[in-house]
């Protein structure tokens, strides 16, 4: 069974702070992608939203809330929400609707206004969310990624340098990006002189939030050729897969793991990438480029090993010999990664997809990973969530 | 006259001399929790419903530390001025689990390494006029 969607058009709203509402965010990336994909919005038959819990109800019904935004015009609606994987199950929703026949063209779409600074739980004294509690005792989100990069120096004796050089490479790499925020070259050391956050952590090795949004139009491949567009890149698959008990590292919001007493400890971030692998019949040999949720920059390595890239403990080399970056055998964040960006999270992941279709065109100027035939995204939120899609030529 | 300790997650942990954690175990497959679960055993090959209180253990090894450099939002409670503390994550090795907390004030990374002993004890969180509300924290052995 043919499990291919085709991706017909991408479109971003250039991320920043910006100080508007997410839905005109949303629109400028919906009409941008509708005008890659060439069609017209009454085409679109189903809208896929990914929502916004800090943009009230409107980000709530985000799906509904673009199609009105759009102009009404009776398409099917969803909305989904999955943390930083929200992108991602909006586009397996759409994928869903395309492949069982119910729709043929869908807009997938998500966008985001977000507060300065650290993200917050929401008000009130609620002892039962862990969420709340771990607030209470100050373990924010950097404190997770403190602990990551610690184990790593801890266990495979990666250096703060290291960790820095994450940071520069995907600084090069952003500089061009139109849809970057951050466009700006650092050198080791400004990242070194940039103030700790959460040791071994610079404020300059963790990425900020955002206001952006990405969109995208995707239909049935026989669709695509109708439409003149065979050729089209396709995403191969995707992976919204849960944990599987017990979970083998901490994971936000938790204050401890699974106990492993009774059953062996998994760890989640490779489930979410081997399940796309299988999913499209093919390995991480195959692998052209990669865009991975660069939280910190030391997890920006935590994925290469989950992704496969190379064995447990051995990621630094790969960013030491310059395999990851532009014109090196693997490259990773060609966008310039949440570390240009900062996190939009609800368009993150499909910012990282249509980063993918850029590359994967050879449109993406400036950034270009030559001859990139197959991408993989991978991205890893709170509560269980995440996604890893693969976008083929 | 001392001020009155209360513990700032009631039913957390212990407040005796020698503080520990309070947890649940599955009477069926033996799997820990913390914090404590009433019902529902997650082990998806148990699902059982029968978990008793149990006290964890009060020492493990140093999984990993960080710290927080930068006050955080609340609703932790900052003293004025913010004072900058560390935070550990510790194996406890009997449940197979780690548990995350604040370590002891005075204590910085510095002073920390991976794969140390670290013990738990009680310290307070934040406090007013008349009361101390406590926290576990981790404290290298």
């Amino acid at each position: 069974m043919n499990t291919e969607i085709a991706i017909l058009g991408v479109g971003m709203h250039p991320w920043g702070k910006w100080g508007k509402n997410f839905v005109e965010y949303g629109l400028v990336a919906a009409r941008a992608a509708l005008a890659d994909a060439g069609i017209d919005w009454r085409q679109v038959q189903f809208v896929s939203g990914a929502a916004t819990i800090r943009c009230g109800y409107p980000g709530y019904v985000a799906g509904a809330t673009f199609a009105q935004a759009l102009g009404w015009q009776g398409a099917q609606v969803n909305t989904s929400y999955a943390a930083c994987a929200s992108g991602s199950q909006a586009l397996a929703a759409a994928r869903s609707k395309i492949l069982s026949g119910e729709c043929e063209v869908a807009l997938v779409i998500g966008a985001d206004t977000t507060p300065k600074g650290f993200l917050a739980p929401q008000k009130g004294d609620r002892p039962d969310d862990p969420d709340w509690v771990r607030f209470r005792l100050g373990i924010t989100n950097p404190t997770y990624f403190g602990l990551y990069a610690r184990r790593r120096m801890g266990l495979y004796g990666d250096t703060q340098e290291d960790f820095a050089q994450v940071k520069v490479k995907n600084a090069n790499h952003g500089f061009d990006n139109p849809n970057a925020r951050y466009r700006k070259r650092f050198t080791m050391d400004d990242v070194a002189a940039s103030a700790m956050v959460a040791n071994p952590l610079r404020l300059m090795d963790i990425c900020a939030t955002s206001d952006g949004a990405a969109a995208l139009i995707v239909s049935s491949l026989d669709f695509a050729r109708r439409h003149g567009r065979g050729d089209a890149v396709r995403i191969a698959a995707i992976s919204t897969v849960t944990p599987t008990f017990a979970s083998e590292i901490l994971e936000m919001p938790d204050l401890a793991t699974d106990s492993a007493v009774a059953v062996d400890a998994h760890r989640f971030r490779s489930a979410l990438p081997r399940k796309a692998y299988e999913e499209a019949g093919i390995g991480p040999e195959d692998v052209d480029v990669a865009e991975v949720y660069d939280l910190s920059t030391a997890l920006e390595l935590d994925w290469y090993e989950d992704l496969q890239f190379c064995p447990r403990g051995e990621a630094a080399r790969l960013v030491r010999e310059g395999v990851t970056r532009l014109g090196g055998r693997l490259p990773v964040n060609p966008s310039g990664g949440l570390a240009c960006f900062g996190e939009a999270v609800p368009a993150q992941a499909l910012a990282q997809v249509c980063e993918l279709a850029w590359q994967l065109r050879g449109a993406a100027a400036g950034r270009q990973v030559e001859g990139a035939r197959v991408g993989i995204t991978a991205n890893q939120g709170l509560f269980g969530h995440g996604s890893s899609v693969i976008v083929k030529k | 006259m001392g001020k009155s300790k209360v513990a700032a997650l009631p039913g957390w942990f212990s407040l005796d001399g020698e503080p520990h954690l309070i947890g649940s175990r599955c009477t069926a497959c033996g799997t820990y929790y913390f914090p404590v679960r009433t019902t529902a055993c997650r082990n998806p090959a148990c699902g059982k419903d029968d978990l008793e209180q149990v006290p964890l253990s009060r020492t493990g090894k140093l999984w990993s530390f960080t710290d927080a450099c930068y006050q955080p939002p609340e609703p932790f409670v900052a003293p004025e001025p913010f004072v900058p503390f560390a935070i550990a994550a510790v194996e406890l090795e009997h449940e197979r689990m780690t548990v995350l907390g604040q370590v002891v004030s005075g204590v910085d990374v510095g002073q920390l390494r991976v794969g140390m002993t670290m013990e738990l004890v009680l310290e307070p969180l934040f406090a007013d006029e008349a009361t101390e509300s406590l926290i576990w924290k981790w404290r290298p052995v």
